[in-house]
């Protein structure tokens, strides 16, 4: 399974190279075979006596992080929807995309994607799973930007990430509550602890932050703009992330996490109203829409919105259908995004109101979108997927425990939305391949797409078709293993066509037929309706508002602080330092003097001190170069003198060689500066400078006297003085210390010290060289 | 007498400091070269002061002073030395590239 996972992004690094002969083949050409063996090796485990698989690599152990992988019905579910969409998805783009694109970043970008997307659905540790889950926010924001000359491309990029990235950060946050309280970081160790995180005080904090990061990903009610903006991508990249995979993340995350929350009363409350809520705003919003690909971006929204709600049910019966739509959705959007690409492709636009008419010129295309869309409308006809799980659907929402006002409500709503559903894929389908011809608006002359374009669509029709005709096919051995890895339910769900007349769910299909039919017919007459609502209330203006305000400042903020002036960033922090400092010193009782153990006080030492701290003031003082470096020198030697009364022979003498090559070297290099100047700062600057200055003098005085005063820990001294003969075989500790105990300090030092040295060559010789020019 | 020798290290943290914060730049590197005597000082109070004969083992005597702040002082002086001589020849090279030794010229371009 790793090497299922990598090897997209090991494929990846060669991408670069095989696209440099894509005047000879095509990139995707290649990058084909990864997903389909992929596709073809996970196959093997579907069927009936299916049980779930480990593997495990050691990654981080010390912090719980491995790459531990595990696969069961539901991972096994999404890995064959990944690689499998995929596969016909970069089949598809082999001819969607000309040679002259930037085949190379495309292919890379889409791998990237791959892998992240297994890694996601395969991960059973949190951390590594969150890992892969931002990975795939970045792979779609590169590939929503792909045409990034395009302002529109750009905005949708940037919006799909700051939304997702922002409800993955949230994840986090529910992961390592999750961590906290569990203290392991498998999800499978987790659900085996579902009592402990239910009795835990964190359990709202928990679920809020993980729904969030569902949410985000899988475009739900309100965190759904993001998705049609992000329909600038290339129609293959739509297809694949924002129909089949990507979006149903979310979807997955709240699948997984099922066991743990789903006894939790306010996980069904709010998956299953945010779920529903979503399917009918979306489905509402569709019919609204004129761009092809906007229309199913909100079809999508909407479909992932009747998921959702289906798992915020919970039932044996609500899951299974879930899963099965998850499958079905895959099949008949998948196609319906390409059929859309092909319509641009062929006719040079996507927008609704110039299509018209096209059945006559692509009679394949268009045989095509009638099952994809009559199966989304669901459409009573036993070949038709959509309608099984639809009708689950209806059964799920009526078979729950109808004591609370929400439970009533869920079936009308859920009549409410599909109604709309069917509206929005009849206008879909008819307006754009029947009706009025408007040849002359359109940039191209339509006609019918080449074989190689059309192969992916047919075979997801023919997918569509398959499992309509036989539902329960991919039932028992497939299905059935992703439902039982949700609510741990065993018992097989045959799924019938016929349920009878008097079968509810029956009846409330044909409500949303009848209803339905007659909504498209009379579209024109209430389109006045979305004048009220939503009117001029838009999410996508909150959104834009945060991001202009966040933006302006960020801004102001940023323009504050970074000023290019070398003294107010010192300013700057020194300033925070202190105040943190003082802060802390106040709170924590920090300053504490103790005149125990005082050294006493000799004339010289007080003579030596007074003259120190005079020469020292009066470098900020001297106007002339040679007397401040004469004041700078009387303090080096006073603080060898200090050292010789310390008894501390090594630095003394050390200080004194040094103090005279820098005084040496001041001395020097004064012939070629600028003479020390006045200040001319205002009386303002210079007391703000004096503030900070004394502040952070003061600072340092308390800092020694505390440091002085509290003893907490033994010295380590001792330590050196007992060994410092017996095992480096020295009198002189200082010097054994350096030498031979910390002996490899002492070589970096020595290393720094010739860095110096050869950059002060560099930065003389250098000077000479172009003067010699 | 620590007490003294902490003042000391605060004044001289503070004119170091002081001169850092002025434009010109053989100032600051004057402050530089304070803020290391400071610290030097400062490491060695917190050693504590003449609590025994200087580290050098000799027969007889047991009381020595804390030798590891002393070894810590001596890489230090050696580092800061290598600093300050690299700081002048920067500050001798950028005022003959640039014609200017004042920080508030030498903040590059807007946007840069």
């Amino acid at each position: 399974m790793i090497l299922a996972v990598l090897v997209p992004l090991l494929i990846a690094c060669f991408i670069p190279a095989l696209s440099k002969l894509k005047a000879k083949i095509h990139t995707g050409i290649f990058v084909f075979f990864v997903p389909f063996i992929i596709f073809l090796y996970f196959v093997q485990f579907v069927g009936n006596d299916f049980s779930p698989q480990i593997e495990q690599y050691s990654w981080i152990p010390s912090l719980g992080i491995n790459l531990d992988f595990y696969l069961d019905g539901l991972s096994l579910l999404f890995v064959l929807l990944i690689s499998g969409i995929g596969s016909l998805v970069v089949l598809y783009s082999i001819y969607y995309l000309h040679k002259s694109e930037r085949l190379g970043h495309f292919y890379v970008y889409l791998l990237m994607f791959m892998s992240a997307m297994l890694g996601v659905v395969l991960s059973d540790n949190i951390f590594v799973l969150y890992t892969f889950w931002e990975l795939t926010s970045i792979s779609s924001f590169l590939l929503i930007g792909y045409w990034h000359f395009k302002e529109r491309s750009r905005y949708g990029a940037l919006k799909s990430m700051l939304i997702t990235v922002f409800g993955g950060l949230s994840m986090l946050g529910g992961f390592i509550l999750l961590y906290v309280v569990t203290g392991t970081t498998s999800i499978q160790e987790m659900i085996s602890q579902v009592d402990v995180i239910l009795d835990s005080n964190y359990l709202p904090l928990i679920l809020g932050f993980i729904l969030l990061g569902a949410f985000t990903k899988s475009a739900q009610f309100p965190f759904h703009i993001w998705l049609p903006d992000a329909m600038e991508a290339p129609t293959p990249v739509s297809a694949y992330l924002h129909s089949a995979t990507m979006v149903k993340a979310g979807i997955f995350l709240i699948a997984r996490f099922s066991p743990i929350f789903s006894s939790y009363e306010w996980f069904f409350l709010i998956v299953s109203i945010v779920g529903i809520i979503t399917l009918c705003w979306g489905s509402y919003m569709s019919v609204r829409q004129t761009d092809l690909k906007a229309i199913l971006a909100f079809s999508t929204i909407s479909q992932l919105g009747m998921i959702m709600a289906m798992l915020g049910f919970g039932t044996t019966i609500a899951v299974f259908a879930a899963v099965f739509h998850i499958l079905n959705h895959a099949t008949f959007k998948g196609s319906l995004f390409m059929i859309a690409g092909i319509v641009d492709h062929e006719t040079g636009t996507r927008d609704i109101r110039k299509l018209g008419g096209l059945a006559t010129f692509m009679p394949i295309t268009a045989t095509l979108a009638i099952f994809a869309t009559f199966s989304m409308a669901g459409v009573p006809l036993p070949f038709l997927n959509g309608f099984y799980s639809k009708e689950l659907f209806f059964d799920a929402g009526i078979q729950l425990d109808n004591s609370g006002f929400w439970s009533q409500a869920i079936p009308y709503l859920a009549v409410l939305g599909s109604i709309f559903t069917f509206v929005y894929s009849m206008y879909l389908f008819f307006g754009t391949f029947t009706g009025k011809k408007h040849l002359e608006q359109l940039p191209k002359k339509p006609h019918e797409a080449p074989f190689g374009m059309l192969v992916s669509p047919i075979i997801l029709v023919l997918g569509v078709i398959l499992i309509g005709l036989l539902p329960n096919m991919a039932n028992a051995p497939f299905l059935q293993h992703a439902a039982e890895a949700i609510n741990g339910d065993t018992e097989f769900y045959k799924v019938k066509f016929w349920h009878g007349w008097d079968s509810p769910a029956f009846r409330m299909s044909l409500v949303v037929v009848t209803l339905g039919i007659i909504l498209f017919v009379t579209r024109k007459r209430w389109q006045a309706v979305y004048q009220v609502l939503p009117g001029k209330a838009s999410f996508n203006k909150v959104y834009d508002a945060i991001v202009a305000n966040m933006d302006s400042v960020s801004r102001s903020v940023t323009n504050f602080y970074m000023t290019g002036s070398l003294k107010t960033y010192m300013s700057l922090i020194l300033g925070t330092t202190l105040v943190v400092s003082f802060f802390v010193m106040f709170v924590s009782n920090g300053f504490t003097v103790s005149t125990d153990q005082l050294a006493d006080i000799s004339f010289i030492e007080i003579a030596v001190v007074l003259i120190m701290i005079i020469a020292a003031i009066g470098t900020i003082y001297m106007n002339h170069n040679v007397a401040a470096v004469l004041v700078l020198g009387v303090v080096g030697f006073g603080v060898a003198i200090l050292f010789v009364i310390y008894r501390a022979p090594d630095i003394a003498l050390t200080q004194l060689v040094i103090e005279t090559v820098s005084v040496a070297l001041f001395l020097l290099c004064f012939y070629h500066l600028p003479k020390l100047r006045k200040s001319t700062d205002s009386a303002k600057t210079k007391t703000m400078n004096a503030i900070i200055s004394i502040g952070f003098g003061a600072l340092i005085t308390m800092v020694a006297i505390s440091a002085h005063s509290s003893r907490w820990f033994e010295s380590i001294s001792d330590y050196f003085v007992e060994n410092s003969y017996k095992l480096g075989g020295g009198d002189n500790i200082v010097n054994v210390i350096l030498v031979d105990m910390r002996g490899l300090d002492t070589l970096f030092e020595i290393a720094v010290l010739g860095i110096a040295a050869l950059a002060i060559f560099g930065l003389i010789k250098n000077k000479k060289n172009k003067e010699a020019e | 007498m620590e007490i003294i020798t902490s003042i000391l290290a605060g004044v001289l943290f503070a004119t170091a400091i002081y001169n850092i914060l002025q434009k010109q730049l053989l100032r600051i590197v004057i402050g530089t070269a304070l803020l290391s005597h400071g610290a030097h000082i400062l490491i060695l109070t917190m050693g504590r002061l003449k609590t025994g004969q200087p580290p050098i083992l000799t027969e007889g005597i047991s009381d020595y002073t804390d030798p590891l702040p002393q070894a810590l002082i001596l890489t230090s002086i050696v580092i800061s030395f290598g600093v300050t001589s690299l700081l002048l020849v920067l500050a001798y090279r950028t005022t003959k590239e640039n014609n200017t030794d004042n920080m508030e010229q030498l903040r590059g371009n807007e946007n840069e």
